[in-house]
């Protein structure tokens, strides 16, 4: 992975020493809430409902145990002993006090982290697909071409006062592990019959309250160009988009409203006028960095063959583990969402588990993973199931993923001041019901989302199945939507019908996965079948 | 790199400042005499091209210190090759001091005095920056690269 040098670690060290002084002139009564909102939010410190909640950057989903370490020790000594992996492959604390938020930015910068740009209306941290440098159907590793733009968008001097956030996603497979569409940017890495590097670029996408799938502006960009291309987008955006309406201010707001054509037009003009500049970073910068992303030494010759008679193991290596490039090794997902649990919460002592696991058997590697899980990228298939025995006496060997209870949950009402409802209670309610492995199993993937208020922080539009909590006249509703999806196939779901209370919309969602089984064909997953029938069948036997 | 301590005025240019007062783009374009403008958000600075030549100052409005489009105005006009004073006006925080002076801005005209100390302060907190923009900064992939 990507290691700091003597430049990236003296932007980061004053970085800390800024906010240190900003801090300071803040409790100094030097500077008004409103003037101090932008500078923590940048970062990434958020005033939530009982705290200060500090949100850490993980880049393009990659870390170390050395890392993960840290943040365990961060827990612990700052926080309440847990940390919560979000949906943009970052860690939240949720109990920090403002005092504290410079000595904590001073340990991530010694060992090469930040919470730069994590909130505010930023170019946020970038997200990349989780098993870069592993998969097997990836055209290169994307996360140097991340690390690029990491970079170039860090303190970019033009667009740290958009209109509203900015988020990018990175793929550079055909099976999109990203959600890149649902990005404001969303990039995918090519390769053309030359082997010249490319992107793909979509913009627009996004989820809130009002959700798009991302339109199709450049099919290949000359990867060499991105910079270029980014600001063009980013300056069509920070001087035309909205600034009269925070919840029209985002990029997908201003492509709607302008048609994505006429957008396409306004930032290729932009883009003619910016790249004869000469100010795109050139390729001996990009070979700097995909040095550090080499392959890691695999053994060779080692066998794929695995000892699958313990049936516990054997259900979790068919459920968490997925195919490796490398002969001999494997991808190991490690599930944070234990029946019953919280969604991508981690104690102090989980992390620490999650690093030694990491640098004994995973050449030091750990991935967020965009459904906040942490994936280990490169195990040897032999060292699976003492991996697997050491997780599941942690409480961390659940094997659920992409089945209904590996749900993605915002942190609602409990924690998050902009929440409507409690999403986390739900999400419980409806893992216990399905607890059954067998039944899960039976069931077979099924994305369930679940957000607290139509900000969707918990992706509720391309749930497979979603659930959006509402305040209705001072009591929590909950609203079923059927149909979505965040992969390479991406649709926004649809609401079914009227809402209901707690309980109420657990029913309702096994209501609708009794429905799938009863009328499926053999082989279609729940999204497949509701593609098929459409939303009556399922309507009917909710609502009756 | 640093920026000097001449910055009494928070003015980093050694030529006399334009004594005209600024006028707005509409206005500036209907008279061939005014070499003083004023942008205000909306305001497209492309359209300033065929006048460049007479313009001295440019004062670019910040009515709120969140509202960006004066970075982009400001960025555009050097791209455009315009060397004249260019002022950031209103809303104009200490704190935003460093990315102003990098697209381009060389004076400022707070609404809230901005301690001199300070604003040195801020201007100077990075020694390193990671790409070009409107300053003489150089990107740290030049430094990495030669």
């Amino acid at each position: 992975m990507y290691r700091y040098d003597q430049f990236d670690q003296a932007i980061v060290d004053a970085r800390v020493e800024e906010f240190r002084d900003q801090v300071a002139r803040r409790i100094a009564g030097e500077m008004t809430d409103d003037q101090f909102k932008p500078l923590r939010l940048k970062n990434g410190l958020y005033l939530q409902l009982h705290a200060y909640m500090l949100r850490v950057a993980v880049p393009y989903g990659t870390m170390d145990s050395r890392q993960m370490r840290v943040l365990a020790d961060i827990a612990r000594t700052y926080d309440r002993g847990y940390g919560h992996f979000t949906t943009r492959q970052n860690l939240q604390f949720n109990w920090i006090k403002l005092e504290d938020t410079p000595d904590i930015l001073a340990k991530l910068a010694g060992v090469q982290m930040h919470a730069i740009q994590t909130s505010g209306e930023s170019i946020r941290n970038i997200s990349a697909d989780q098993f870069a440098g592993a998969a097997a159907d990836e055209v290169c590793d994307p996360r140097p071409w991340a690390e690029l733009i990491r970079q170039f968008t860090t303190f970019h001097p033009e667009f740290s006062y958009l209109p509203r956030k900015f988020k990018i996603g990175l793929t550079a497979s055909d099976n999109d592990r990203a959600a890149i569409k649902l990005h404001d940017v969303g990039l995918q890495v090519l390769r053309d019959a030359d082997g010249q590097f490319g992107f793909r670029v979509y913009v627009g996408g996004g989820m809130g309250r009002t959700p798009f799938v991302a339109h199709l502006v450049r099919d290949f960009l000359p990867a060499t160009a991105i910079c270029s291309y980014l600001e063009a987008i980013l300056r069509v955006w920070n001087r035309n988009g909205r600034r009269d309406n925070i919840h029209k201010q985002r990029i997908k707001i201003l492509v709607h409203d302008l048609g994505a054509e006429e957008f396409t037009r306004q930032v290729e003009a932009e883009f003619a006028a910016i790249q004869p500049l000469g100010d795109d970073i050139p390729l001996a910068e990009y070979d700097r960095i995909a040095a550090y992303f080499v392959a890691p030494p695999f053994e060779q010759g080692l066998s794929d063959e695995l000892d699958l008679s313990d049936p516990r193991f054997a259900a979790w290596v068919e459920r968490q583990v997925h195919a490796h490039k490398q002969p001999g090794y494997a991808i190991a997902t490690i599930s944070l969402k234990p029946i019953g649990g919280i969604p991508g919460d981690v104690t102090a002592e989980q992390m620490e588990l999650l690093a030694d696991l990491a640098e004994q058997y995973s050449f030091d590697e750990l991935r967020p993973t965009h459904a906040q899980n942490i994936a280990l990228p490169h195990v040897r298939k032999a060292d699976l199931y003492t991996i697997w025995q050491q997780l599941d006496a942690a409480g961390l060997g659940t094997a659920n993923l992409d089945w209904i209870s590996e749900m993605i949950v915002c942190p609602g009402l409990d924690y998050c001041s902009l929440a409507n409802a409690r999403s986390i209670p739900v999400g419980q309610k409806i893992a216990e019901r399905f607890a059954d492995p067998a039944r899960q199993a039976d069931v077979g993937e099924l994305k369930l989302k679940i957000s607290g208020c139509i900000n969707a922080c918990g992706h509720h539009h391309v749930g497979h199945i979603g659930i959006l909590g509402v305040d209705r006249k001072g009591t929590e509703n909950f609203q079923l939507l059927l149909g979505g999806s965040g992969a390479e196939d991406a649709s926004l779901a649809k609401i079914v019908g009227p809402g209901f209370n707690e309980d109420g919309v657990v029913d309702a969602v096994e209501r609708a996965v009794e429905k799938y089984r009863e009328i499926r064909n053999p082989g279609e997953r729940f999204l497949d079948t509701y593609r098929r029938v459409g939303v009556e069948p399922f309507k009917e036997a909710i609502y009756g | 790199m640093a920026d000097g301590a001449t910055a009494s005025a928070l003015r980093f240019r050694d030529d006399e400042p334009a004594d005209e007062p600024a006028v707005s783009l509409d206005a500036f374009l209907d008279q061939p005499e005014a070499v003083s403008v004023r942008i205000e958000g909306g305001d497209d600075v492309r359209r300033l091209a065929p006048a460049l030549d007479r313009l001295k100052l440019v004062e670019v409005d910040f009515p709120r210190f969140r509202d960006g489009r004066g970075y982009s105005s400001a960025r555009i006009l050097r791209e455009m090759g315009y060397q004249g004073e260019l002022k950031a006006v209103g809303d104009v925080l200490v704190d935003q001091l460093l990315f102003m002076r990098r697209c381009g801005f060389d004076s400022f005209a707070p609404d809230a005095p901005i301690d001199t100390a300070a604003a040195l302060r801020a201007l100077n907190a990075f020694d390193f920056v990671y790409q070009p923009a409107a300053d003489v900064r150089v990107p740290v992939w030049k430094l990495r690269h030669g």
